[in-house]
C-alpha cells in the first residue's frame, strides 16, 4: 500500500460524441432534412409516429433496462402529453366545429354552457408545453414518491403501475372528466394558427419529431454516461448495496422515473398532432406493456436498441395490419415469447453476438 | 477565576491524566483524547466517551418468533469484535437492525454517543459512517470493477451533484491505494460479474473501505474464499484494526482465531457468542471456548 | 274441464258425466250473473263494459269466473246480445252455462289492452277467494299494481275469508293501498298507518304517488304521507344494504375464484401470469361447448350441462396451463418481469385464437333452469340463484384447494419445492414435474372460475382482460403465498366495490378502489398478511 499505484488504470470513458455517434447523427440528420421532404403523405406520418413511439420506448430504457424498474404504466404518460397537446388543438378548431361555437363541439354536445377549470389557459401554445411535461411529470412523481418510499419494488411496482393506468383510463371514459369521454378528440384543424392537415405541416411535424428524438437520445446517453447514470445501474444490480454505500435510492429512482415520465409526454404531444386523434384507449394497459416489448426487442440497456426495437414492432405492425390483420396478435404475441426466451439482450445483443463470433473467427 | 482555582483545576486535571494511564481501557478512545468540553456537532459521530456503538435490549419479533431477545452489544472505538453463534442466532437480524434495514420492537441503538440509530434510513446511516457487508457477496454486476469502487467512494451523493460530478484527483489516488489493497489492479477495467467468489468478497472490502466508515460491519467476509484469500483477509483485517472499529460475523474458526490471536492488541480481544437473539457468553476466545453453556449449544455440537 | 269421450273404460265416462251433470246444476243454482250484466259486460264502449265488470264483481261467483277466464282467453262470442263461451267448438251460454249451438252471426269480442288490464286484475281479485293459498298469495302480488277503491268489497270478503295470517296481513295492507285514494280523509289517514308498517317499495312509490300535489292537498294527510314514507325508508334500507352485501359477496366470490387460481401460481410459485384471464376465458368457452354439445346430443339432459362443464373446464385449462409451463414458463422461473412479458404475448395469441375459432362476438351460455331466477329474502332484496351457487362454489373450491396444498402428498410437494427447491430435488422430489403440476393446478383453478363467470356474464374473447387486474391487486393486497389472506382480499375488495358503487358509481368506485390499494400498499407494502424476516427476502 505504500507506494501509490504506478498501474495506469484504464478509466474508459467514451465521450457524448463518440466517432460511431457522430456518423449516427449526420445521418439521421441528412435523412430528416434530406429524404422525409420526398416520401410520400403516408410515410411520412408513419415515420413520425414511429419516432413518437421511439421516444416512449428510450423512456422505458432509462426507467427499465437501465434502473430495473418495469413500468406497465408508460402509455399513461404518454397520453398525458397527448391529451396536454389535444386541449390545445381543440382551442385552436375555435368555431370551424360541426356546432359552429366557441366551445369545442363534445362539450357542446353535452350542453356544457362554458369550459371546466382543467381547461383554463388551453389556448396558449406556451402553457400547453407546459402542461405536455408538467402533467406526466407531476404525476409520475407523486404516484412515485409514495410507491418508491415504501418499497415497492419488481413486479409489485410493475402491477401498481399498471393498474395506475387502468384507474385513469376509466376516469378519462368519464364524460364528466371533460375530456372528450370515450371519443377523445379528433378533428384538428390548425396549429398555432397554420392548417394542420397539409403536406408540409406533415413534414415539419415530422422532422421536429426527429429531431426530438435526437435530442432525447443525446440527453439519454448523457445520463447513463455520468456517475448518476452508473448509480441507477447500480440499484438495477444491488439496490440494498447502493443504499448501505450512502445513497438514498428513493430520489435517484424517483427523478429518472420522473424524467422518463416527461420524455413519454412529450412523445405524445408530438404524437397528437401527426396522427389527429387521443382517445382513453393509449391509456389501456395493452398499450403500456408494447412499449416495454418496444424496448425488450431492441435490446434493454443499450440506447439504440429501443429505437430500433420501436421501428422493428412498429413497422411489422403496419405491414401485418395491411396484409394480414388476422395474424399480427400472434406475430405480437410470439415476439414477447421469443424476445424473453431467446433473445434478452435483443436485436443489439443478437448483432454483437454475431459481430463476435465473426470477430474471433 | 482566581489563582486557587486554577491550581486546583490543574490537579484535577492531573489526577486524571493518572487515572487514565492507569487505566488502559480508557485510553482506546480512537486516538481521540477526552476533553472537558467539546461541541458535538450534528450527524457527525461523537466517540469521545470510548464506545462506537450501543446496542441496548433490542427485541425483534417475526410473526411471533424472537429473532432477536433483549439483545446488548457494546463496541469500543478500534476494537475488532468477532461474534459468532449457530445458525438462527440472529446475527444478520442484528445487523439488519444496526445499518436501519430492520426496525426493532424494542430497545435502543446508538452509533457514537449521539447517532440515534433507530431514527435514520439504510442511506443516512451509511453516510454517517457504517459499512456494511453482506453475507452474499454484493456487487455491482454489471459495472466494472473500478465504477464499483468510485460509486463506494466518499463524496456528496445527492442527485443534482452526482449527474454532473467528475472524478476528482483525491478520490483517484484513494481508487488506486484500494485496488492494491485488495489485488484488484490488474482487474480494474473487468465487469464484477465475471470475477470470482472471493474476487468480489474483496470488491466489497473494498468498496466498503472506499466509504471510510468508521465501523464496519462484516457478514462472514471469507465465506467461499480458498485458505491463501482468508488468510489474506485476515491480514487485511488486521491492518484495519485501530483505524476503523470492525465487527466480524463468522463460522470459521480458524479464521475468527487468526483475527483474535494476530495484531498487536491480541489479549483485549473480545469474542460474543450470540444464541438464540441474545448475548450467551462474552470473552476471550478461551473463557468462550471453556464456558460450559457455548460448548453444549454451539462449539459442542 | 275437459270431456273426453275417447277415453277407454266405462267408469272414467260415468264419471265424466257425473261431474258435468253436477257441475251445470250448481252453475244454475248459483248464477248470480243476470243476462243484463253479461250483456254489459260484453258489449257497449269500453268504459261501461269496465263499469258493468266493477259493478258485477261485488258479489262475484262461478259464472263470472267463467266469463272473465273466457274473455282472457278470447273465447266468447256475441250473437243478439247473448254471450256465448266458445270452447273446443262447443258453445255454452254465459249467462245459464248451458251448452247450447252457436248462432250463426256470432261475433267475436274485442278487448283492447284496457279493458285485458282490467280483467286480469279481476280475474286476481277472484283469485283471492281462491282454496289454493299458492293461488290466493300471486293473487294478492299481482292486484298491488292495479289497487282501486271499488274492488275494496272484493278485498273485504277476502280479509274475512282469509286464515292464513301472513296473507291476512298482506290483504290488510292492499286494502289500505285501495283507501288510501279515499274521498274521506280520516280513512286516507287510517290507510296511510296501515301501510306505513310495510317495507316494499311498492308501497313506498304509491305514497310518493299521493304525495304529488295534484293528488293529495290536505296538509295534514300530507305530513302523513312524508312520516309513512320516512318509515318505509328506514325498513327499506336494511334490504339494500344487505343487497349490497350480497353483490359484494358475490363479486367478492368470482375475485375469490380468479385469484385463487393466482395464489397458487403467482403466491406459491412466484409466477407473474399475465394469460391468467386467458385460461379462464378458456374455461368459459369450453362451457359454452359443452353446453351445446349437450343441447345438441342430449337435449333432455341439458339442465345438468353444467355439471358436466365444470370438470371438462378445469381440465381444459389445466391441461394448456401444463403445456405452457413446459414451453414458456419452465424457462424463466425467477424472472418474474420477463415471465410477465412473456405470459402477456401467450395471453394476446390465446385472445387471438378464440377470437379465429369462435368469432370476435360474445357467445350465449344459458342458466341452466335450476340456475335461474331467485329467492325473495325481503321486499326490496332478490338473491338470484346463479350468484348464490357461485358464491358456495367458491367456497368449495377454496376448500378443495386447501385441503390439497395442506393435506395432500403433492400439496407437501408443492411447498416443499416453492420454499426450497434445491433441497427438494436432493430429496428425491421431481421438482419440474411438480411446478408442471402446480401450474397446471392454478390453471385449471382459472378454468373453474371461467365456468362460473359464464353463469353470470358475457361470454367473450376478451373476458379475462376486464378480471385481470383486478384479480392481481387481490393477490397483491392479499399478500404472496397467503390463501388467508387471499380470501379476505377477494371479499373485502367486492363488498367494497360494491359499496362504493351504490355511492359514486361504477367507474369512480373502481377508481377509489386502485387509489385504496395505491395507498394501502404503502402502508404494508407486503400485503394483508406480510411474511416477515427471512422468507420474505426471497
Amino acid at each position: 500500500m505504500s507506494s501509490i499505484s504506478a498501474i495506469a488504470i484504464p478509466i474508459q470513458r467514451t465521450s457524448l460524441f463518440s466517432n460511431g455517434v457522430r456518423r449516427g447523427l449526420v445521418a439521421s440528420l441528412v435523412l430528416l432534412f434530406a429524404v422525409v421532404p420526398f416520401l410520400p403523405d403516408f410515410y411520412v406520418t408513419l415515420l413520425g409516429k414511429i419516432m413518437c413511439f421511439a421516444i416512449c420506448a428510450l423512456a422505458m430504457d432509462l426507467i427499465w433496462g437501465y434502473t430495473g424498474i418495469l413500468s406497465l404504466g408508460h402509455g399513461l404518460f404518454f397520453a398525458l402529453g397527448g391529451y396536454a397537446m389535444g386541449m390545445y388543438l381543440m382551442r385552436q378548431i375555435g368555431r370551424d366545429g360541426v356546432y359552429k361555437q366557441d366551445l369545442p363541439d363534445f362539450m357542446v354536445f353535452l350542453d356544457w354552457k362554458e369550459l371546466p377549470w382543467q381547461w383554463t389557459g388551453s389556448e396558449h401554445f406556451f402553457w400547453a408545453m407546459i402542461l405536455v411535461v408538467a402533467a406526466p411529470g407531476l404525476l409520475a412523481f407523486v404516484f412515485g414518491y409514495f410507491a418508491f418510499r415504501s418499497r415497492i419494488k419488481g413486479v409489485y411496482f410493475s402491477i401498481i403501475t399498471q393498474a395506475m393506468t387502468f384507474a385513469a383510463m376509466l376516469l378519462f371514459f368519464r364524460n364528466e372528466t371533460g375530456f372528450g369521454g370515450n371519443n377523445g378528440f379528433t378533428d384538428f384543424k390548425r396549429i398555432l394558427d397554420i392548417p394542420i392537415a397539409t403536406p408540409s405541416m406533415r413534414i415539419a411535424l415530422c422532422v421536429i419529431t426527429g429531431l426530438v428524438l435526437i435530442g432525447f437520445y443525446l440527453i439519454a446517453r448523457y445520463i447513463v454516461q455520468s456517475k448518476y447514470g452508473r448509480v441507477l445501474q447500480a440499484i438495477r444490480d444491488a439496490e440494498s448495496r447502493v443504499l448501505f454505500t450512502g445513497y438514498n435510492t428513493l430520489w435517484y429512482k424517483l427523478s429518472i422515473w420522473t424524467i422518463s415520465a416527461m420524455m413519454c409526454g412529450v412523445a405524445g404531444a408530438l404524437y397528437v398532432p401527426q396522427v389527429g386523434i387521443i382517445n382513453p384507449g393509449e391509456m389501456s394497459p395493452a398499450a403500456s406493456i408494447e412499449i416495454a416489448i418496444w424496448a425488450a426487442v431492441g435490446g434493454r440497456a443499450t440506447l439504440i436498441g429501443p429505437i430500433l426495437g420501436a421501428f422493428f414492432v412498429n413497422g411489422a405492425k403496419s405491414w401485418f395490419t395491411v396484409a394480414f390483420p388476422e395474424f399480427w396478435l400472434y406475430f405480437l404475441g410470439a415476439l414477447f415469447i421469443a424476445v424473453t426466451l431467446f433473445l434478452p439482450q435483443g436485436i443489439v445483443g443478437l448483432i454483437r453476438k454475431l459481430a463476435n463470433k465473426r470477430g474471433q473467427s | 477565576m482566581t489563582p486557587e482555582l486554577l491550581e486546583a483545576g490543574a490537579l484535577r486535571r492531573e489526577a486524571y491524566e493518572a487515572k487514565r494511564n492507569a487505566d488502559e481501557s480508557i485510553s482506546q478512545s480512537g486516538g481521540q483524547s477526552a476533553s472537558f468540553a467539546r461541541v458535538v456537532q450534528p450527524n457527525v459521530v461523537d466517540m469521545s466517551a470510548g464506545g462506537i456503538l450501543y446496542v441496548d435490549e433490542i427485541t425483534v419479533s417475526f410473526d411471533g418468533f424472537r429473532a432477536l431477545n433483549k439483545l446488548s452489544l457494546d463496541i469500543r472505538v478500534g476494537e475488532l469484535r468477532c461474534i459468532i453463534g449457530p445458525n438462527g442466532a440472529g446475527k444478520t437480524t442484528m445487523m439488519d437492525v444496526i445499518t436501519g434495514k430492520t426496525k426493532p420492537d424494542s430497545g435502543k441503538a446508538f452509533f457514537g454517543s449521539n447517532i440515534d440509530l433507530l431514527r435514520l434510513r439504510e442511506s443516512e446511516i451509511a453516510e454517517r459512517g457504517i459499512g456494511r457487508k453482506f453475507q452474499k457477496p454484493t456487487v455491482f454486476e454489471q459495472l466494472s470493477v473500478f465504477e464499483n469502487l468510485e460509486l463506494a467512494a466518499k463524496t456528496d451523493r445527492r442527485v443534482r451533484r452526482t449527474m454532473f460530478a467528475k472524478l476528482r484527483p483525491s478520490e483517484l489516488d484513494q481508487l488506486h491505494a484500494t485496488l492494491t489493497l485488495i489485488h484488484l489492479e490488474k482487474d480494474s477495467a473487468r465487469i464484477a460479474g465475471n470475477l470470482s467468489h472471493g474476487q468480489k468478497q474483496w470488491l466489497e472490502i473494498g468498496m466498503l473501505l472506499m466509504q471510510n466508515p468508521k465501523l464496519l460491519l462484516l457478514d462472514e467476509p471469507v465465506a467461499g474464499m480458498t485458505d491463501e484469500e482468508t488468510e489474506r483477509t485476515a491480514e487485511l483485517f488486521l491492518s484495519l484494526e485501530g483505524k476503523h472499529s470492525l465487527v466480524v460475523v463468522e463460522h470459521d474458526m480458524k479464521f475468527i482465531g487468526e483475527l483474535l490471536n494476530g495484531g498487536q492488541r491480541e489479549k483485549k480481544k473480545v469474542v460474543t457468542v450470540l444464541h438464540e437473539g441474545s448475548v450467551l457468553a462474552e470473552g476471550s476466545l478461551a473463557d468462550v471456548q471453556s464456558n460450559e453453556r457455548v460448548i453444549e449449544v454451539y462449539l459442542g455440537r | 274441464m275437459p270431456v273426453s269421450l275417447s277415453c277407454t273404460g266405462i267408469a272414467r265416462l260415468l264419471s265424466n258425466i257425473l261431474v258435468i251433470i253436477l257441475f251445470s246444476v250448481i252453475a244454475q243454482y248459483n248464477w248470480a250473473l243476470s243476462a243484463d250484466a253479461v250483456k254489459a259486460i260484453t258489449t257497449g264502449e269500453n268504459d261501461d263494459r269496465i263499469a258493468a265488470l266493477t259493478k258485477a264483481m261485488t258479489s262475484p261467483d262461478e259464472s263470472l269466473t267463467r266469463l272473465i277466464d273466457a274473455l282472457l282467453d278470447d273465447a266468447v262470442k256475441i250473437a243478439d246480445g247473448r254471450a256465448f263461451i266458445v270452447r273446443d267448438g262447443k258453445a255454452i251460454d254465459a249467462v245459464s252455462g248451458i251448452e247450447v249451438p252457436l248462432p250463426s252471426n256470432a261475433e267475436d269480442i274485442i278487448n283492447n289492452n284496457r279493458v285485458r288490464g282490467e280483467l286480469d286484475a279481476a280475474k286476481a281479485a277472484l283469485s283471492l277467494l281462491s282454496t289454493d293459498r299458492n293461488v290466493r298469495a300471486k293473487a294478492i302480488i299481482e292486484l298491488k299494481d292495479a289497487a282501486d277503491e271499488a274492488r275494496l268489497p272484493l278485498i273485504d270478503r277476502a280479509i274475512a275469508k282469509e286464515s292464513d295470517a301472513e296473507l291476512k296481513a298482506k290483504l290488510q295492507q292492499l286494502r289500505a293501498a285501495m283507501l288510501v285514494a279515499s274521498t274521506d280523509k280520516s280513512k286516507r289517514l287510517d290507510a296511510i298507518a296501515a301501510l306505513a308498517s310495510s317495507g316494499e317499495p311498492s308501497v313506498k312509490s304509491l305514497l310518493q304517488e299521493r304525495l304529488q300535489p295534484s293528488a293529495e292537498s290536505d296538509p295534514e294527510v300530507r305530513a302523513a304521507l312524508v312520516g309513512a314514507i320516512k318509515t318505509i325508508d328506514g325498513k327499506l334500507v336494511w334490504g339494500e344494504r344487505l343487497g349490497v352485501i350480497f353483490s359484494g359477496a358475490s363479486l367478492g366470490s368470482i375475485l375469490l375464484l380468479v385469484a385463487l387460481g393466482l395464489a397458487i401460481t403467482y403466491g406459491l410459485m412466484g409466477v407473474i401470469n399475465m394469460a391468467h384471464g386467458e385460461l379462464m376465458m378458456i374455461g368459459a368457452y369450453t362451457t359454452y361447448f359443452v353446453q351445446n354439445l349437450f343441447r345438441q346430443y342430449l337435449p333432455d339432459a341439458f339442465d345438468f350441462y353444467i355439471l358436466a362443464a365444470i370438470p371438462v373446464a378445469f381440465a381444459v385449462a389445466a391441461l394448456v396451463g401444463a403445456a405452457l409451463e413446459r414451453t414458456v414458463i419452465r424457462w424463466l422461473y425467477g424472472r418474474p418481469l420477463e415471465t410477465l412479458l412473456a405470459t402477456w404475448g401467450i395471453s394476446l395469441m390465446l385472445i387471438q385464437l378464440v377470437r379465429s375459432t369462435f368469432g370476435a362476438q360474445n357467445v350465449p351460455v344459458e342458466n341452466p333452469s335450476w340456475l335461474s331466477g331467485g329467492v325473495a329474502v325481503m321486499a326490496n332484496l332478490t338473491l338470484p340463484y346463479n350468484r348464490i351457487a357461485i358464491i358456495g362454489f367458491a367456497f368449495f373450491v377454496l376448500l378443495l384447494v386447501y385441503l390439497l396444498i395442506n393435506k395432500t402428498r403433492l400439496g407437501l410437494f408443492v411447498r416443499g419445492v416453492t420454499q426450497n427447491r434445491t433441497m427438494a430435488s436432493c430429496m428425491g422430489v421431481n421438482t419440474a414435474r411438480i411446478d408442471t403440476y402446480a401450474f397446471a393446478l392454478g390453471a385449471g383453478i382459472a378454468g373453474l372460475a371461467g365456468c362460473a363467470l359464464s353463469q353470470v356474464g358475457n361470454v367473450g374473447p376478451d373476458l379475462g382482460q376486464s378480471y385481470i387486474v383486478d384479480s392481481f391487486m387481490v393477490v397483491v393486497l392479499g399478500g404472496v403465498g397467503q390463501l388467508a389472506g387471499t380470501v379476505y382480499a377477494a371479499l373485502g375488495l367486492g363488498v367494497l366495490n360494491k359499496f362504493l358503487e351504490g355511492w359514486t358509481g361504477a367507474v369512480l368506485a373502481k377508481i377509489f378502489v386502485l387509489v385504496f390499494i395505491v395507498i394501502f400498499i404503502q402502508r404494508r407494502p407486503q400485503g394483508i398478511f406480510a411474511l416477515k424476516g427471512r422468507s420474505a427476502e426471497a
